[in-house]
């Protein structure tokens, strides 16, 4: 592949030294900054592993249990640190294992290097053992993806998968490199890649349209503020947040943007969408400019376009201009990387205030506080909430712990309740909804930011897809605090079944082993509450063990996540009941 | 509802392995049937020019468009209303020689059609027809009754009106 000498701009040479290509794989890797990685070893990534036992005193290679759990781990350590983060498989069922991992990453904006052995070279398209065609079947859930079937191409490959990974909108890229080609020696250098030639990844945005967007903001008497995960990719937390304080604007979030502006600032109005809160969603359809930044109009977010903010003049601050008109026609795109737009959008607002608008979401959110979220904090009835084993958390952590949650209700009820001082701190499957992503995430998550507490929340239907990363958790010795909020169903299929199906209770109902004896088996100390009684020193005794901890609580069987917009109806037709 | 038109899509882009499959893979994901595809060299020196044919609402193309340029190794890509370019199709007819001494209305066809024979043997002849979609399938329609032996017809190769401006976007990287 001479051609990509010639197409894309590099630097930061490395003298030539003569090497094998596994070794020059890690030699990049060490270039690229990379400390820790996840994997599982086999027989086509055999060499690639060979030096990662050489070079163990610089490259921390951590054995997951199975490949979706390295790829989700790998995912955890790269949303609380900002870095790309990197994942090994062999070939075959390695690879194919990676598959959920990399659509995650993709819908999530992940930026993620997967690289994945191939039988030799020579075998390609001969049904050679473990031999499957890992290019072809990762390009749609890939930003880009390359098969190596020369030496000498690695160290190129590898400096554009970095690159591409990482800048614009983040992205899993997948690197496929032929067995032949880890034993075949050359001689090695190696550049960073800085630009590609096909590849714009950072807009710059129109200074007469940021203008424009400003005299909309400024005239506007009721705007709202929608924020996605693209705050936090461009690391624009602290403009936005100076952007959300001088015009005065009510700002809500989406999930993924959860945690780029403290919970308890006094413009965090909420989360908007399916299960968010009550006064974002129906003022999104009162509102006259929307002002959305870092985010794709999710269909969980926007309930039924054809009723969704159709009174608003819609900004749309965005890096992807395919996401510009995508779902929601913009009346002024914004495209560019949010920290650069928003830095100079900010010159140009008005102080403002806002109080009247202010007091309408006040008012929306007393009402959601009597219907819902008094009885999900602070319930009189018998059976625990998930809510209050959320609330416990927040008053140990001081909201300063990163929640990693799975999917399902437990994830609506850790989004919605979390207490959120830090950025990066709520890692969860948005887009691709993955059960299982919670426990290994979390593995990532706490390995990137030792610093921090890390708390997994999952559901007892979630946590036995990938249970089996406690061997992870417990040969790495993670101290990582994980809580089953367990309440015996697949709750949130159920929930739609009570609703939506008749209460037909179609394979939700679950019959768990008993959790507490396998997280002991794994020598993880471990206890379980089905008493209100026993929550608040359990959860204390969970944050104040320096190892890792498992938690069982289990909840009312039959809860439900409000509010909710049903599907098909539109935001402002959210339930509360 | 807007109505489904012919649109023909122009993407420049790298010429590498497994392009193909990302850029159909835009359509299948979509539930878009592509009518023709065709790729080939371009006027600039290593870079691909793709012609693709789909019928689709103008909204829908534009967010198509938008997923083809947004791929790493694409530089740019257009689409095109059938008024904004000039095109041409090909088809190759096989046909009993026999036919061509025996059938004098066949030579009439051909010499009206402006269309070319490629070779003649003792068995079949080739014949050549170049142009636009509706003239082939004209032919197509005047040849069918005697018989076809075999017929292969290439995909919509197109070159825009309108100037597209790769090489000035190319020149900007290099500078």
């Amino acid at each position: 592949m001479k051609e990509i000498v010639t197409l894309e701009k590099q630097t930061d040479t490395i003298v030539k030294e003569k090497m094998s290509g596994s070794e020059a794989v890690i030699k990049c890797l060490l270039a690229e900054g990379v400390k820790t990685l996840y994997g599982y070893p086999g027989g086509a990534i055999m060499p690639v592993y060979d030096q990662l036992h050489q070079y163990q005193d610089q490259i921390h290679h951590v054995l997951a249990r199975h490949e979706q759990g390295a790829i989700h781990a790998a995912q955890g350590y790269a949303r609380i640190s900002g870095k790309v983060g990197v994942v090994v498989a062999t070939s075959g069922p390695g690879a194919t294992n990676l598959v959920t991992g990399i659509a995650d990453a993709q819908i999530d904006s992940t930026p993620l290097v997967c690289i994945t052995g191939q039988v030799n070279s020579k075998l390609l398209g001969s049904d050679a053992f473990q031999e499957t065609d890992i290019v072809g079947i990762s390009t749609p859930v890939t930003k880009w993806n390359h098969q190596i079937t020369k030496a000498s191409d690695i160290p190129e490959v590898l400096a554009k998968a970095f690159y591409i990974a990482k800048s614009g909108r983040p992205g899993p890229v997948l690197i496929d490199i032929t067995k032949d080609v880890q034993f075949e020696e050359f001689d090695f250098s190696y550049q960073k890649c800085i630009q590609i030639r096909s590849y714009k990844p950072v807009p710059v945005a129109d200074e007469e349209k940021i203008q424009e967007a400003a005299a909309l903001i400024n005239s506007a008497k009721k705007p709202l503020i929608v924020w996605g995960q693209g705050v936090i990719l461009s690391e624009a937390e602290a403009i936005f947040k100076a952007m959300v304080e001088k015009s005065g604007i009510p700002a809500a979030w989406t999930i993924l943007g959860a945690s780029a502006l403290p919970t308890s600032h006094p413009l965090n109005v909420g989360m908007v969408g399916m299960h968010g809160n009550y006064g974002p969603n129906v003022l999104t359809n009162e509102c006259d400019v929307l002002i959305a930044i870092g985010m794709r109009f999710d269909d969980r977010v926007t309930g039924n376009l054809n009723f969704y903010a159709k009174q608003a003049k819609v900004i749309h601050f965005e890096i992807d201009a395919a996401e510009v008109d995508k779902n929601v026609k913009a009346n002024i795109p914004i495209i560019g990387d949010a920290k650069v737009s928003l830095t100079q959008l900010l010159p140009y607002l008005k102080e403002k205030k806002h109080t009247d608008w202010h007091q309408r979401f006040k008012d929306l959110y007393t009402i959601e506080y009597e219907k819902v979220i008094k009885n999900d904090l602070h319930p009189t009835k018998e059976g625990l909430t998930m809510g209050e084993v959320i609330k416990e958390i927040n008053l140990q952590s001081k909201g300063n712990a990163a929640i990693v949650s799975d999917v399902g209700q437990h994830q609506m009820i850790a989004c919605r309740y979390s207490d959120f001082n830090i950025t990066k701190s709520n890692i969860t499957s948005g887009g691709l909804g993955t059960m299982g992503f919670a426990l290994p995430a979390a593995i990532g998550a706490k390995m990137a930011a030792p610093e921090r507490d890390v708390v997994a929340v999952i559901g007892d239907g979630g946590y036995q897809m990938t249970i089996q990363e406690l061997g992870t958790v417990f040969q790495q010795r993670i101290p990582l605090k994980i809580v089953v909020l367990n309440n015996e169903f697949l709750g949130m299929v159920r929930q739609w079944q009570q609703l939506f199906f008749d209460k037909r209770y179609a394979s939700t109902e679950m019959t768990n082993p008993d959790f507490v004896a396998i997280a002991k088996g794994y020598y993880i100390d471990a206890k379980k509450v089905t008493k209100r009684s026993e929550l608040n020193s359990a959860v204390k005794e969970m944050m104040e063990t320096d190892g890792p901890y498992f938690l069982e609580v289990c909840v009312e069987k039959e809860g439900n996540v409000f509010p909710m917009v049903p599907a098909g109806a539109s935001v402002s037709d959210i339930r509360l009941e | 509802m807007e109505e489904n038109k012919p649109y023909t899509i122009s993407i420049y882009t790298e010429n590498n392995i497994g392009l193909l499959n990302r850029i159909s893979a835009i359509f299948q994901r979509r539930h878009i049937n592509i009518e023709s595809i065709n790729s080939s060299v371009s006027e600039i020196e290593n870079i691909s020019k793709w012609t693709i044919v789909v019928e689709l609402t103008e909204e829908r193309m534009k967010k198509i468009i938008g997923q083809i340029e947004k791929q790493v190794e694409v530089i740019k890509a257009y689409y095109h209303r059938e008024d904004e370019i000039i095109y041409q199709e090909s088809c190759l007819f096989k046909i009993k020689s026999e036919l061509l001494f025996e059938e004098r209305q066949i030579q009439n066809i051909i010499k009206e059609s402006n269309s070319n024979i490629v070779t003649v043997n003792k068995e079949f002849f080739v014949l050549e027809k170049s142009g636009r979609t509706e003239e082939i399938e004209l032919l197509h329609r005047e040849l069918e009754v005697f018989g076809i032996m075999q017929l292969t017809r290439s995909g919509r190769i197109s070159v825009s009106k309108e100037e597209m401006k790769i090489s000035k976007m190319l020149e900007a990287f290099s500078n």
